[in-house]
Formats: C-alpha cells, structure tokens, sequence
C-alpha cells in the first residue's frame, strides 16, 4: 500500500517539478524542448512557472501533492491516512481542472470570472506530460484512499482501474459530447443563446416536409431516419434469409457464406460506394453497356437514395447476418418439434413458433442496421447526390462553403438523440430478451426443415445478393488495373504504380509513391492504438464481470456509449473540445489514437465479457487466496486464458483503426493524413483507379494482419495443449 | 494435538454480512481454537459459504469484526490474508501444469522459481501424486485434481486453512477415503482449517468442532458428541443424524432426572434444565426396537413402509405418536408391510429437546 503511494508520489512530483507543464509545440513525442529546458517559459515544469513566470495559481496543486508525504511517513494503516489520501487527490483533481479551464489561451475562459477578479494579463497553454503525471497522481491518490476505506475489498488495484477507465471516458466521450451539447445552444461567437438553438434546431431544412407536397426535398432528418428505417429493414430481411440458408438449408457452400461475414469488417465502408460508382454510375460498367446495346441515355439515378441504399446494404447486410445466425441458431429444436406434435405443418411451425421466437433477435438486427446507416458517412458522401444526409451535413457544416459551427453541432445534437434512442431501445428492451430462447447446451431435437415456399423465396432473394456482392469485390480487387472505368478498360498497373512506386535514389530506397505517405501514418496508428484498445476494454470487461460495485450499470453504459455515438458526432466532439486548453491535441497523431480507442472499445468490452463469463470466478479467488495481487492474477490467470478475445480485441481494433473514415476526416492533419481520408480526397476528384486500388491493398494488408495477430498472439494458447476445457467452466461454489 | 507454529485462532464478533436485501449472515460470533478442525454445516443457503469467504477476505463484513490470531482483518483484502483455500471446483489453472499450479503461491510471493518447484515437489509428494508435476490438470481424476488442490493450499503453511465442500464433486467412496486424508494431514501438520460441509456424516466424521447454522444464524456449536446426544432445538436434532420429533409430557424432575412419558412409555432422561409440562422429545431412528409379537407391552403400529438396504432396514411405522422413521439392523426378521407392530424405546438415543431456538 505505501509503496504505491511512494511511487504515485514520485510520479506526481517529477510531473509537477520537473517535466514541462505545458504541452510543447513541436508535438507530444517532439523533443525539441529540451534545448530551452527548463528556464524557458514553454517547457519550464510547473515549479519554474511558479516561481520564475508568475503563475501563482498552479501553486495550490503543489500543496496538494505534499499532503500525501504525511501518509509516506507517520501513516502506515491509521485510518486518517484514506481521508488524507482521498482529500489530497480530490482536491488535486477539482483544482487542476478548475485552473486549466478558468485560464485559457485569452486569459480568463470565462467572463463571470474576469468581472469577479479583473483581467488576467497571463495565459496558459494546454497541458503536457508534467499535468498528465500530475493527473494520474491525484487520480491514484484519490483510489487508493477509497480502496483503503474499504471500497471493493480494499483492492488498489481495482479501485484504481475504475477510477482510471471512469476518468478516461469522462474526459475522452463524455466531455466531447457535452462540448457539442453547450456549443449548440451558443452562438458562434461563444454566446450562450438558446433561442438561437431552437431556430437552429426546428429549422426547415432539418424537419421540412416539402417532398410530400412538393418536388422540393424533405429535411435532412427525415432523409436520414428514411435511409436508416429502409436500411435497417432491408438488412434485417437479407440478413434473416442468408441466415436461413446457413442453418436450415441444405445449401452446400455454407462455407462462402461465413467468408462474406469477414468481408466488410475489412472493408472501408465508402469503398462499396466506390465500387457502386464503377458499376453504376453515369459511366459505370452497367450504364455503358445499356447505352451500347439498347441506346439507352446514361443517367445520375444511383445518386441519391437509390446509391446510398444500395451501397449500404451491401456494407451492412453481413452485420445483421451475423446477429441472427445466432438468433437462429439459438432457437431450440424441441420448441418446432413440439409444434409438429401438436398437427401444425412446416409453415404454421415457423410463423407460429419460429417466427415469433425470432422477433426480439430481428428488432435488434434491424437496431443495428439502423444505427450504423445513420452514423454511415463515407457511402452518403461519395453517392449522396442531392440526398442530404445528417452525418455528411455536419461534415459539410464545418468544412463547407459557409461554416457553421453552431449549426454543426445542433446537427450532431439531433444525429446523436436519435441513435442513442435506438441503443437506449435496443437494450432496456431487448438486450435481455433477445437471448430468452438460448437454452444453452444439450438439446438434442433436428430443427424443422423450412416449408418449400418459403425456400424458394429467400433463395430467390439471397443468391442473387450474393452475386452482386461476389461482383462488387471482383470491382474492388480488380478495378484498379483498369485503365478508367467506363471509357478504356484495358490492363494498367499505373494506379498502382502512382501510389505506391519506390525508387532507387541516391540514399537508398525512395518511397515516391503518393500512397505511402498516407499508408505509414495509418499503419502506425493503427498498431499503436489496437493494443491500447484492446487493453482498456479488457480492462473495463474484467471490472464488469468480476467486481459488484455501486454505480457498475452507469459504468457499463459509459463503456459502451461510444458505440451510439456516430463518428461525425464523435469528430466534431473532439474538434469543439480538444481544440483549445487544457487539452489541446488537434492535428497531432495523438487525437487519431485516442479517436479509435474511445470509438473502439465497446468491441473490446464485449469480446472480454463473453470469454470472461466462461472463466469460473473460483479462479481468481484461488489466485487471491494463495497471495497474489488482483494485477498478478490479471497477468498470469485471467490473461493467458483470455487468448482469443484479445486476438479478437486486437484485430478488431487495428481493422477499424484502418477503415474508419467518419471522425477520422475530421482530425486529420498535414502531418498525419490517413488512408481512408486520402482515398476519399481522390474519389472526390474522381481518380476512381487510385482510390480503388488503394482500396484493394489495404485489404490485403488488413487479412494479412488478422493471420499475423492470430499467429503470434493465438499459437501460445495452443502451445499449451489442451487444457482449454477443464476448469473454464468449472462449477462455480 | 499437534499445533503448526503459525496455526492461528479466527474469531468473529458479530459479523454480519447482506447483499442488497439478503442477508447471508447475520450477527454471528465464534471463536475457532488454533490447530483444530472445525466444520461449517448446514443446509442449502444457509450461509457457510459466506462464512468462509469473509474469513478468506473474498467478501467484506458489512458490519462486526474478524480477527486472525491477535490481528483485526477486517478490513485487510484477501491477498494480504495469511489464509488459503481449497475450492469446491478445485479452481485449478487450466494452463499450469501441475507443478505451477502448486508453486504458484511461492512464485507470486517472490521465491526463485526452482526453489519454489524443489518445495512444490515436495508437497506433492505428502499428498502422494510424485511424478504427475508435469501433467496438466486436465489429465488428472477428479481424486488427483482435489490432492492438487490441497498440496497447493499446503505450500504456503497459512494460519487457517479453508474448504469449502472439498469432497462433492468425488463419488462416495473416494469421499470417504479423501476426507480420512485430509483429517490426518491436518492432524499431523496442525493446522487451523474450517470444513464446509453439507453432509452431516462428513461433519460429524473430520471435526474437532461443528458449528452448525441456519438461515444466517448459527443454531448450535460443540463437538460432534454434544451436537448428537444433547441439540440445542429442533433443527439440530433433524439435521445431525435424524431424528423423529414427538410431544411427550415430563411428568416429574428430580434433580438432573425426569421422568418422560412418550406415548404410553416412560423413560428416565437427563432434563437439561426443563420443568414438568409439555415437551419436545428427539428419537434416533435406530432408538425404536419394533417386534411382531404384540403381546409386549408397548404401543401397537403399523408399517407402511419398510425399505430394504443391505445392511439395515428403513420402516416408515404408523404410531399413536405420530408417523416415525425406523431403522432396525435385524435384517433378517424383516416386517412385511401393513404389519401390526409393537413399538418399544430403547434407553439411549433419546434426548429432550429445548425451545425452538
Ligand atoms: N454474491 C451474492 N449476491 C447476492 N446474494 C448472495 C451472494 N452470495 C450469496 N448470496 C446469498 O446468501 C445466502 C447464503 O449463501 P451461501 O453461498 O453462503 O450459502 P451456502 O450455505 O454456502 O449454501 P450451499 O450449501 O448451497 O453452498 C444465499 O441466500 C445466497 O442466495
Ligand atoms: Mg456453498
């Protein structure tokens, strides 16, 4: 217990007196200060700025980090040393919040406090590595006080977790929202002006109903929740016949099925737009070949609904499969077999009993398909035509012609109520019910063959999906050795050549490729955050199944928030409140990191919950008993056991990291442009070649990461033999 | 009796211990001497498994204090408690060996790997599996597993050492050979342990001291003896060794004697402080000598039921007391059923039972 608060003070102390306090210009990694260190007023740490610059206020969070000396020397278990240790770092905390908020880059950040105290002369930049370390003092000082008072079985460790994982979403989720929520009831001069809001938010062209009366469109709203409701209803309905198929068909290439389930996870998904423009655009495979044989007059129609409709039934269409494969599947056979016992036939068994056992499983499907069309934004984006869409009229808001900051965020404030309102849905409503009919292990009953109508319907419905889907990738992979699309289709490896050529200079190697420079930065973000990813979830899944604490539902809700929240809302979240002090990270790699993290970690959560449950908890205690520390247990108990899901955690992490494109195209920077960005400034050039084998490289590049996560992180699990099942589901006491 | 050097007294003080709305203990206080057995029994959710996570440190009191030895725990976290356990699971790590998993104490406490392995080789040795230290868990029999268990509790010579209902997973004859083992490891090491147990047989088998509880409240404690010949109520009474519970009238006290009137049979019992008037009256099965002759004096029954089980015969007997479970070792002179009987007391394996406690 002291020797974690000795190493938590020595931690804060070399963050106050001797790092620098403020962030330096040149970047979180830069380390150019050190020329300048310490006298120089940027990367002078804390003391210095004190006591050589004037800045009397950073003087308190100093005391506070004196208090917890006491408990170092006299304190050992007497019960003052919690409150000391809770007071010193609540303290801390609150304080170093307040002043890094109260003084901005002008001064005072907020005119009550001007009026109250008079102009400040001084001002202060964001925070650096001296107030990160500051930080994680107070915040550990904080945990291992309540842990000492006995929260959690007085456990440090876990304590400390939660407090860190709370602390993280809080600033990294949290505070972003909130900055969209406050900077929509003000104007875009910082005023607060909430008749401002309401105009902003009941505006026409958000809720307008002009298309009904009038060939004029509808609001953006409408727009969305239409493409949204008909995504999630289309995608649902494939979805359950391809699910059909798989389990109660005796269709052969089952297999192939599975495959096209992997596929758009490693897909970027504007790059199915792309390849809906290849195929149909005005000069697209289809209308080019219409033209020659029928004389038929190429059109725009793809544009529109009818593009991003389509585009996004191909991205999404595999997701709600994935769900009600499950759901199908978990249907028990002696439920139908009942039915047939009673004199029902084949159909009455399925809309009788089958059907209605599937509802909960197909309204989360259709959730699902729901919110990831609203939050979609590449595919409106290079297919949406005249169709306005909310995600990409946010981005058009900040980036446009006429930028609206205000009317971006009132956007946001509308996209975010209405998938939060389908997640709220999907699970107070049917996150429990969904799994009712999961009876778990041991039923032996065959299920019922599907009544032949029924067959030949989603046969009908889903082989030809299938090909267009086979197509569409046949477009991806192969579409960037055309010459161009449309006009010349003769074989060329120039696209590929611009992007990614290397020459022999006169220092070696040359990476002239345009791509590369884009290609690195992605590469190297993603593999940095896969693991941070990977590990705060796994983290937050570990607090979610093994602690009972107050508060743990509000805790697994902000974990998985982040789910909910559209990346545009996300991006422009970051840009309101990381743009100015005290945090202030905008156009560094950083923000890129932290942006995938915090969106990713509910896939982390998830994979660490499920193959948690399955580890009996009488393990841990053992571990406990025999002397361990609960960090111990993590390392050399929980962890290797948990193998695949940080396999899964990891893949899923760095995939995403690679493909993501809505908040990314917000946090962009010259420095660090990413892959997705990139291609998406060539598709809006319409250099359709580049952009698509660019495409096509980083989805090799993605499946040959997957097998490189699996081979070094999966053989060591297998190396192990085969103790897998013994004791994971052990019976608990 | 031996005590081990570090064997340690556990004493609770009121401890009481909810979640939410349940309690799962509630105020109970005990005092376990250093180096004895002593076995948690009772019922299905009566609380013993509560009992012994409080005392590992795997749950916190809600109110009341522990103390280990001399020490106040209260509030010290499992991973500071010098108290290892043996779980009903075995809660062995799938992905050590054999020799891992019974070193993993010593390693994690920062001994050298091989010195921790030469010790583990050892201990495995004292519970009889030297030479399985490679294999994995997985490749043992439940009985080896449960060995592996316990060697790996031993390593770190705790003050107490806990068991929660070690044996359930084994079958019945491995129990009982396994609960002898474990009775005279303990005896031989001196170690302080706390048994949890379901079972009455095994309770009454491995114990010094059985506390015996009920809905989160302890209902009797003593030694195994005392909770047989002398249960504090009726609940004891039915749990330890049934018993047929029947009012009887004392009819005279005098001094520690009182004549009882069971039936139309008076018998001579220690009173344990009971004045003439109604009462309860425990009678052990085997405590009722049936016979077919009528003619001896006694009461007149029935059979109802008469069930054979090689070595002894069950009879439910319909009685003016009242339906009473028999036990009769006479296998030969087997009743049939609808038999009239007459029922006799022995004169032992009759107790007054107090107050419902
Ligand atoms: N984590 C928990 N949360 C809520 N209630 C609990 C929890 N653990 C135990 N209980 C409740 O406390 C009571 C006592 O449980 P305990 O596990 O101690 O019983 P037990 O005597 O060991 O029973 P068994 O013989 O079935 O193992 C039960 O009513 C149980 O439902
Ligand atoms: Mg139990």
């Amino acid at each position: 217990m002291n020797k974690t608060v000795a190493l938590w003070l020595a931690v804060g102390w070399a963050g106050y007196a001797v790092l620098p306090w403020y962030a330096i210009d040149d970047g979180f990694f830069g380390f150019a200060w050190f020329g300048g260190f310490p006298a120089s007023i940027d990367s002078a740490p804390a003391t210095l700025q004190v006591m050589d610059h004037g800045r009397a206020w950073l003087l308190p969070i100093g005391l506070a980090l004196v208090a917890p000396l006491a408990v170092l020397w006299r304190g050992g278990d007497k019960p003052w040393a919690a409150t000391v240790l809770m007071t010193a770092g609540g303290f801390g905390l609150a304080y170093t919040l307040a002043q890094g908020f109260a003084i901005g880059l002008g001064g005072w950040g907020f005119g009550f406090i001007e009026s109250a105290f008079g102009e400040l002369s001084d001002r202060q930049f964001g925070m650096g590595y001296g107030a990160v370390l500051v930080f994680g003092a107070f915040l550990f000082f904080l945990t291992q006080g309540m842990a000492k008072r006995g929260a959690i079985n007085g456990d440090v460790f876990v304590v400390g977790s939660i407090g860190l994982v709370i602390a993280l979403i809080a600033a990294f989720i949290l505070f972003p929202v909130a900055s969209i929520l406050i900077s929509a009831v003000q104007d875009n001069d910082e005023n607060f002006a909430p008749a401002l809001f309401f105009i902003k938010l009941l505006s026409r062209d958000i809720w307008g109903l002009d298309c009904l009366t009038s060939r004029l469109t509808c609001g953006i709203a409408w727009n969305s929740l239409l493409m949204a409701t008909l995504v999630g209803a289309g995608t649902t309905m494939l979805g359950l016949a391809f699910a059909l198929i798989a389990t109660r068909t005796g269709f052969r290439a089952k297999k192939i099925l599975r495959v096209l389930t992997v596929l758009p996870i490693v897909t970027p998904p504007f790059v199915i737009g792309l390849a809906v423009i290849l195929l149909f655009g005005r000069s697209g495979v289809v209308n080019t070949f219409l033209e020659w044989a029928f004389d038929i007059e190429p059109t725009r129609w793809i544009y529109g609904l009818p593009g991003i409709w389509l585009a996004q039934m191909l991205a999404f269409t595999p997701i709600a499969f994935l769900v009600l494969i499950g759901v199908v599947e978990g249907i028990s056979p002696s439920m139908e077999e009942a039915g047939l016992t009673l004199r029902a036939d084949n159909w009455r068994v399925f809309t009788t009993v089958s059907l209605p056992l599937m509802r909960p499983g197909l309204a989360n499907a259709f959730l699902l398909g729901f919110i990831e069309s609203l939050a979609d934004f590449g595919n409106p984006l290079v297919l949406g035509g005249e169709y306005d869409v909310l995600s990409t009229s946010i981005f058009f808001a900040i980036v446009g012609a006429l930028v609206d900051q205000g009317r971006a965020a009132v956007l946001a404030f509308v996209l975010l109520a209405f998938t939060l309102s389908a997640f709220y849905a999907q699970r107070r409503w049917l996150g429990r019910k969904s799994y009712a009919t999961i009876t778990g292990k041991g039923d032996a009953g065959l299920h019922v063959r599907l009544p032949r109508r029924l067959t030949w319907t989603i046969y009908a419905a889903a082989l030809p999906w299938a090909a267009l889907t086979a197509v569409i990738y046949c477009m991806i992979m192969f579409g960037g050795f055309v010459e161009t699309w449309g006009f010349d289709h003769s074989f060329t490896l120039r696209h590929y050549i611009e992007a990614f050529s290397i020459e022999t200079g006169r220092y070696g190697l040359v990476w002239s490729g345009a791509a590369w420079n884009s290609f690195w930065t992605t590469l190297e973000i993603a593999a940095i955050s896969a693991p941070l990813t990977a590990g705060i979830g796994l983290l937050a899944a570990y607090i979610l199944v093994r602690q009972r604490f107050v508060g743990k539902d509000a805790f697994e809700f902000g974990t998985m928030l982040s789910f909910a929240i559209p990346g545009t809302v996300i991006g422009i979240g970051y840009i309101l409140a990381f743009n100015v002090p005290p945090i202030e990270i905008t156009g560094t790699g950083i923000i890129l990191v932290i942006c995938f993290v915090f969106r990713n970690m509910p896939v982390g959560v998830r994979a660490g919950i499920a193959a948690m449950s399955q580890i009996d908890k009488s393990l841990d205690e053992a571990s406990l008993t025999l002397g361990a520390t609960s960090f111990t247990t993590l390392r050399k108990v929980v962890m290797p056991l948990l193998r695949p899901a940080i396999v899964a955690a990891l893949v899923f992490g760095f995939v995403r990291a690679m493909t993501a494109i809505s908040a990314v195209i917000f946090l962009v920077s010259a420095n660090y442009d990413m892959a997705t960005s990139y291609i998406l400034g060539r598709v809006e050039n319409a250099d359709y070649g580049l952009a698509i084998s660019y495409s096509s490289v980083l989805i090799v590049v993605m499946l040959a990461a997957i097998i490189l996560i699996q081979r070094v992180v999966g053989t060591r699990r297998l190396s192990r033999r085969d103790g897998q099942q013994f004791g994971l589901e052990g019976s608990a006491a | 009796m031996t005590i081990g050097y570090k064997a340690a007294s556990v004493q609770f003080q009121g401890v009481t211990k909810a979640f939410g709305p349940v309690v799962a203990v509630r105020d109970i206080s005990f005092t376990i001497e250093p180096g004895t057995l002593v076995t948690l029994l009772g019922p299905s959710g009566c609380g013993k498994t509560t009992t012994l996570r409080l005392i590992a440190g795997l749950e916190m009191p809600t109110s009341g204090r522990i103390l280990i030895g001399d020490r106040d725990v209260t509030k010290l976290p499992a991973t500071d408690r010098d108290v290892c356990m043996v779980f009903q699971s075995y809660a062995l790590f799938p992905h050590m060996t054999v020799l891992e998993n019974v070193a993993y104490g010593l390693t994690v406490g920062g001994m050298a790997k091989p010195d921790a392995h030469a010790k583990a080789e050892d201990e495995l040795e004292l519970v009889g599996l030297e030479g399985f230290g490679e294999r994995l868990p997985s490749e043992l029999s439940g009985g080896q597993q449960q060995r592996v268990a316990v060697a790996r509790a031993l390593i770190l010579e705790p003050e107490v050492l806990l068991f929660d209902e070690p044996l359930s997973n084994l079958d019945a004859k491995l129990r009982r050979r396994m609960r002898e083992e474990i009775r005279d490891l303990q005896r031989k090491l001196g170690l302080t342990s706390v048994y949890v147990t379901h079972d009455q047989e095994e309770a009454l088998a491995v114990s010094d001291r059985i506390i015996v509880m009920n809905n989160a409240v302890i209902a009797q404690e003593g030694s195994p003896h005392e909770l047989y010949e002398n249960p504090a109520n009726v609940f004891v009474a039915d749990f330890i060794g049934d018993a047929n519970l029947v009012k009887a009238e004392i009819m005279s006290v005098n001094g520690e004697i009182a004549v009882v009137r069971i039936g139309n049979i008076e018998r001579r019992l220690p009173c344990r402080g009971l004045s003439p008037g109604e009462v309860d009256v425990a009678i052990r099965p085997a405590a009722i000598i049936l016979s077919n002759d009528t003619s001896v004096e006694g009461m007149e029954g029935s059979v109802l039921k008469a069930t054979y089980l090689g070595n002894h015969i069950e009879y439910t007997v319909d009685s003016p007391l009242g339906e009473l479970f028999v036990i009769d070792y006479q296998v030969d002179a087997a009743l049939p059923r609808g038999a009239t009987v007459s029922i006799d007391l022995a004169e032992r394996g009759i107790t007054l039972v107090l107050d419902e406690a």
